[in-house]
């Protein structure tokens, strides 16, 4: 089947981003930058409960994924999200979402059917 | 733009009572999920539920004929009557030849409110976090074999036709 390359290019590329945010550390940053980004590490790393040196090297894991990139701005890096890519993420959700809408629906023709 | 939980609410147009009845009977639950369960729904149970054609829509049912008889673990978290009734499990084990047994599981939690007209429900799964990555990754895949398998039936629907 003609679609199956692209498949296989789609898993290969989504798992470094399930990757990346399967740690909580890194999740709080995509957090961060999602309610307040883009932010300097500086930023990033006020009121972290890590180093700044850590935080680094998380942006670097998320960079890698191409969850975020940076942009020098002065003296300093400002990170920001990729949100195309953190979309992608979300697909498994949807997935799961729609299998759950399958079943709603399947439920609501059940309760409806012997109405009582 | 958590990817750990997802939530959907439904309004269901049939009593509280009707709609408790149907997710917290397993016998019910498995009519309209399209499983067979190996014990009823009490607190704390753990369960092996096994596919079986679902007896309420005839086009799902013909696609989890396939997976008839696969078996997967189902543990009873909480169960109030006539509010609220969780439970455990592997969320999409569908890939033949994975053993998801060592794997975390997610919680999925079923929410009833009797309103005018019926009832809204509210279900969520939560834990996808601790999901492997390969296996949430694996669902791209899957999905599209899906979406292949729709597209055989819909020609083989239209050439019955011409």
């Amino acid at each position: 089947m003609s679609r199956k390359p692209a498949a296989a290019a789609k898993l290969a590329g989504a798992a470094p981003v399930f990757a990346a945010l399967g740690d909580t550390a890194r999740l709080r940053i995509v957090q961060r930058l999602c309610d307040g980004g883009p932010l300097s590490i500086t930023r990033l790393t006020e009121g972290a409960q890590i180093s700044r040196q850590a935080v680094t090297k998380h942006l670097r894991a998320l960079e890698d994924a191409g969850l975020v990139r940076s942009d020098r701005a002065g003296r300093e890096r400002i990170w920001e999200l990729r949100t195309k890519r953190l979309a992608e993420g979300r697909r498994y959700l949807d997935q799961i979402a729609a299998e759950w809408d399958g079943a709603l629906a399947r439920l609501r023709t059940f309760v409806e059917r012997d109405k009582r | 733009m958590s990817t750990d939980r997802m939530e959907k609410t439904i309004m269901l147009p049939a009593p509280r009572a009707r709609v408790w009845e149907a997710i917290s009977d397993a016998a019910q639950f498995g009519a309209w999920f399209g499983v067979r369960f190996d014990g009823p729904f009490v607190a704390g149970a753990r369960l092996t539920g096994r596919i079986v054609p679902t007896s309420v829509d005839a086009e799902v049912a013909k696609l989890q004929r396939p997976h008839e008889g696969k078996a997967f673990e189902f543990i009873v978290d909480r169960i109030e009557p006539m509010s609220s009734f969780s439970f455990r499990w592997h969320p999409y084990a569908v890939e033949p030849g994975v053993d998801y047994a060592k794997e975390p599981m997610t919680l999925v939690v079923f929410e009833l409110a009797a309103v005018q007209g019926g009832t809204l429900l509210t279900i969520s799964e939560s834990g996808f976090d601790q999901i492997p990555p390969a296996r949430r990754a694996k669902a791209f895949s899957a999905n599209d074999s899906g979406w292949a398998a729709q597209t055989r039936l819909i020609g083989t629907y239209l050439a019955k036709g011409s």
